[in-house]
């Protein structure tokens, strides 16, 4: 156990004497950052796609939305997403011509990626809300896009919170890739304290614990929010 | 008011309305009767458009709203709909149900309007012949409070606006259906349908319902009702539709209907239900 004291004090050495916490910081920053704008973007982007999936098809313009969206989500749901981000950054971007920052890129992957996914998330949403409410609006004269936004699509988030709480759950863990387009992320930071310190033990298990307690801290929030829901539905 | 002509609907093969023509006038009240599966509810429902129509027409004062060119939501405002269900909105509070559709219809028109002006002043300010702007004599914040003073007056009526600020979920089954006809009654509807109204309610709050439909009766609604209610249609219709098997076998004052009914299904209907 001597050994691992020694460990230990390397890391330290690394970890505060020379400040590889304000790494370690931003890294978790970077994380957090790509993870929860990511899923913002993937929340609009999922919540457009789910609209033009339910959305009755008689014509022939939400027939070709619709083709094209379920394009989108079988490509991103297809392939990892360490590939989608290699393919943004390394052929799409460069092809197009736009010169954007590693950050940029991952969070703009991100949200693409579970755009996909939420698309999923909140068709089942919007089909658990009961028929009669889309009906109830439209017969009172409002169209069928205004009764989804105002009626159904708010009904539709209530439920699926904590499944879109699971999501972000995933996206932080996913983005522990983030360093293969060379963002700095928690894998990075703790990467340059095992470098610089000769030694990987310690940090890797400090890594494991930081990512264990802020999926933990997640999981705590979207219980309250469950709950205070819940509450609210009780007393109103 | 409403010309129904030859009206069709099918659902894939199964033909439930098989050329339907009746007229409904100003003022009256249908009751529609009929075995289980017969398409009363289709029949009421293609009258303001929620199924579309296989085939005939609906003209209602004077166009014809099964063409799918006619912007139906326009038309659907002077019809009211009851559900069997009540359908309020659960993520609103009740004042909010109320208010939502003629909020939402006035300040889109407000928008609208000031829109149109913008590009009507910006092209005035480039050429000779000066195009008139829309008169704009109303603000968000007016619609808004005439719409709440609106609904506040009719949850009055129905004895409910200590309920104004509550969510759904906490009102009886006969409160609900009270408030999802005053919903439908802040659009001033022209006709009102209902699709049994009292079906899904406990036996002891049927009758404040059919109460209020009654004062909408006394006030010359015109309505259309389907029920199970055969006191209620014998007592409020002023004409009472038989259906079956998608078609109208017989229509006529209640009176005849149920102490003299003329076609055979029509009694056999009747006399296991009365
Ligand atoms: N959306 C639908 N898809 C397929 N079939 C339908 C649909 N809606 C109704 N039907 C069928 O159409 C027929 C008529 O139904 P409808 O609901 O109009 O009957 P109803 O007279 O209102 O019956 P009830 O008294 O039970 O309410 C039934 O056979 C029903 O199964
Ligand atoms: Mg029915």
């Amino acid at each position: 156990m001597g050994n691992f004291d020694k460990k230990l004090q390397k890391f330290w050495e690394m970890f505060y004497v020379n400040d590889g916490y304000t790494k370690v910081l931003t890294g978790l920053q970077n994380t957090l950052y790509i993870a929860i704008v990511g899923l913002a973007i993937g929340i609009i982007i999922g919540t457009v796609i789910a609209i033009v999936e339910v959305f009755p098809k008689y014509k022939r313009l939400p027939k070709i939305l619709n083709s094209l969206c379920r394009f989108y989500v079988g490509m991103f749901r297809g392939t990892p997403v360490v590939v989608q981000l290699l393919v943004t950054y390394y052929v799409v971007l460069p092809l197009i011509g736009i010169n954007m920052p590693a950050l940029n890129v991952c969070v703009l992957v991100f949200g693409l990626n579970s755009g996909a996914y939420v698309s999923e998330i909140m068709r089942g949403g919007i089909m658990s809300v009961d028929a009669g409410q889309m009906e109830a609006g439209r017969a009172l004269g409002l169209s069928y896009q205004v009764t989804m936004l105002k009626v159904v699509i708010p009904q539709a988030v209530k439920n699926i919170l904590p499944t879109l709480g699971n999501e972000l759950i995933a996206l932080v863990k996913e983005t522990s890739v983030v360093s293969f387009v060379g963002a700095a992320d928690l894998y990075v930071a703790f990467n340059y304290i095992g470098t610089n310190s000769y030694e990987f033990m310690v940090p890797y298990l400090v890594m494991a614990f930081i990512y264990i307690m802020v999926v933990m801290i997640i999981a705590l929030l979207i219980k309250t929010m469950e709950r205070r829901l819940r509450k609210s539905d009780r007393r109103n | 008011m409403i010309d129904v002509i030859n009206l069709k609907k099918n659902y894939g093969k199964l033909e439930v309305l098989k050329d339907i023509t009746t007229t409904i006038n100003q003022g009256e009240k249908i009751a529609i009767i009929g075995p289980s599966g017969s398409g009363k509810s289709t029949f009421l429902r293609c009258l303001n458009c929620m199924e579309d129509p296989t085939g005939g027409a609906i003209i209602f004062e004077g166009v014809d709203i099964a063409n799918i060119n006619v912007d139906i939501n326009i038309h659907r405002r002077h019809m009211g709909m009851v559900f069997q269900q009540f359908n309020l909105f659960n993520n609103k509070t009740v004042i909010d149900n109320i208010m939502l559709s003629p909020m939402h219809i006035e300040s889109h028109d407000l928008r609208v309007k000031k829109l149109k002006n913008f590009f009507i002043k910006i092209r005035n300010t480039f050429t000779k012949n000066k195009k008139p702007i829309y008169e704009i004599n109303t603000t968000r914040a007016k619609i808004k409070a005439e719409a709440k003073e609106n609904a506040m007056r009719l949850l009055k009526r129905i004895g409910l606006e200590d309920k104004a600020n509550v969510y759904p979920s906490t009102l009886s089954g006969g409160q609900k259906q009270r408030i999802a006809i005053v919903r439908a009654l802040a659009m001033n509807p022209k006709v009102m349908l209902f699709d049994e109204p009292t079906s899904s309610l406990d036996p002891e709050m049927v009758g404040e319902v059919l109460d209020l439909i009654k004062q909408l009766v006394n006030e010359g609604m015109t309505m259309v009702i389907v029920t199970h209610e055969m006191g209620f249609a014998k007592e409020v219709a002023t004409r009472v539709l038989f259906m079956d098997e998608g078609k109208i076998l017989e229509e006529d004052v209640p009176e005849e209907i149920f102490t003299n009914p003329k076609n055979a299904r029509t009694k056999e209907f009747l006399s296991k239900v009365l």
